[in-house]
């Protein structure tokens, strides 16, 4: 059994794993991208070690704390167009619309998961390298806490919004790509209403589940 | 040598006569309409091995594990984990040396210096608080930095996702394990050998949890994810490593 199967794991710890510097900074639109996760990051953190709610597994509570503090900084659409693949121009607005806002609740709802086991675990930011004029660059931190580091890195793409995480790379695994191949299997099982009532589907019965550290 | 070559034989043939029992035990086919993936030739028999593996681990491991949580309060488990990893970092070490990054060898050398002797013979770790990033090393990823190709996806039965050349390196991994293998007390070593699947397991409770909630189709996602990790694992400290780790999407904002 190797070592795969933490991945989530590391999802959640790396996802939010930057030790309790809380200056309460907020990013704009001028913000530069290692500077804006470096912040976010920063602040979720603090966030979920200062609050015994989150540390007892309350994960409506979570979920709103990713809801305001991380959601507005990415760009679940472009996740999810990148995901979708060729399929995406396939899919109508209608579907494309409801793909996102229901994948978009499966990560929210796994992030969560992964940010109430949140407990030790402190953040490295590497530096930055990117030229001044790049539209995209990846952000490269490491989680450490027990067990092995966690290497945790952002992709992220400019827009006139500022700068919007698309996509995660967690122990070298990028999530659109984890997503890319269940996405078309499930399509050409059930189509692109299929894969939406499979999310739906899903995302209702974890709503529904116990939280994992009661 | 030629001997140990033998013995290595030996065992692979074990390995894959096991496999195809469990194939024959199991009947897992592919879902209708999954588009087969190239690196995933075998998909079949790997379905249903991973079935098999994924009923072990719901009936017998998972439980057995979660009896280890209920029993042992976490700093004993956390001991356990430290322990393993400590010796494990011995094997890191040599690993580093062959794949010619001696700088991350010798931290992983001090690891176990500063473990072993500070760290109560490996039962706490000092050294990552102290600077010395773990590193994680094993016999596949020595053949893969070596340039021995993947080759086709495989499933092994209790060992999980692997791949031809990971299939080598995991035999090769169990046979150099010298220091479990050469205990002479037959008990004590089984017993270590049963609390070191044990601790493995355990260290992904609740991750794996989060996995089964996540997953649209678990084969896939645990496949795909398995595939890319090994490969960004071979990239580490290539020169190279940052355009080969970043995958370009098929259709970008027009």
């Amino acid at each position: 059994m190797k070592s795969y199967k933490r991945i989530p794991q590391y999802l959640v710890a790396g996802l939010l794993l930057i030790s309790g510097v809380a200056f309460a900074q907020t990013p704009d639109q001028a913000t530069a991208p290692d500077a804006l996760i470096k912040m976010v990051v920063t602040d979720v953190m603090a966030s979920v070690k200062s609050d015994a709610d989150i540390q007892k597994g309350n994960i409506p509570k979570i979920v709103d704390l990713v809801e305001k503090k991380i959601v507005p900084y990415t760009d679940m659409r472009r996740t999810t167009e990148m995901a979708m693949g060729p399929n995406w121009k396939k899919a109508t607005p209608e579907q494309q619309n409801q793909l996102v806002l229901e994948f978009k609740n499966l990560l929210i709802r796994t992030y969560s998961g992964a940010l109430s086991q949140l407990r030790d675990q402190t953040v490295q930011f590497k530096a930055l390298r990117a030229a001044p004029d790049d539209k995209e660059v990846v952000v490269k931190t490491v989680v450490l806490g027990r067990g092995d580091p966690v290497p945790l890195d952002y992709r992220l793409e400019k827009t006139d919004k500022g700068w919007k995480v698309y996509d995660m790379n967690i122990m070298g695994v990028w999530l659109v790509e984890a997503y890319r191949n269940q996405f078309s299997n499930q399509i050409s099982q059930n189509g692109i209403d299929g894969l939406v009532k499979f999310l739906q589907d899903r995302n209702k019965q974890l709503a529904s589940a116990k939280p994992a550290n009661s | 040598m030629n001997l140990w070559a033998l013995d290595l034989w030996r065992k692979l043939r074990c390995l894959v006569l096991l496999s195809f029992t469990v194939v024959l035990v199991g009947c897992a086919s592919i879902p209708a309409g999954v588009e087969r993936s190239p690196q995933d030739p075998w998909e079949p028999f790997n379905r249903s091995v991973f079935e098999f593996n994924e009923g072990l681990d719901a009936y017998v491991l998972k439980p057995v594990v979660a009896g280890y949580r209920f029993v042992l309060p976490e700093f004993v488990r956390d001991g356990v984990y430290n322990f393993f990893s400590n010796y494990s970092d011995i094997y890191t070490a040599l690993y580093n040396l062959l794949q010619g990054k001696p700088g991350d060898a010798f931290n992983d050398f001090m690891r176990v210096v500063v473990n072993t002797t500070m760290g109560l013979g490996g039962l706490l770790d000092l050294a990552t608080p102290g600077g010395l990033e773990k590193h994680k090393e094993d016999w596949g990823q020595t053949l893969g930095v070596w340039g021995v190709p993947a080759g086709p996806y495989v499933v092994l039965p209790f060992f999980g996702p692997s791949n031809v050349r990971d299939t080598f390196g995991t035999v090769a991994d169990l046979e150099s394990d010298y220091l479990f293998r050469l205990l002479p007390d037959v008990a004590l070593r089984n017993s270590l050998t049963g609390l070191r699947v044990i601790n493995a397991r355990n260290t992904y409770y609740e991750a794996g949890d989060l996995l089964d909630g996540a997953a649209i189709d678990k084969y896939s996602f645990v496949r795909d994810a398995y595939i890319q990790r090994r490969q960004y694992q071979i990239n580490q400290g290539r020169d190279d490593e940052e355009e080969s780790t970043i995958p370009v999407y098929q259709n970008p904002y027009e």
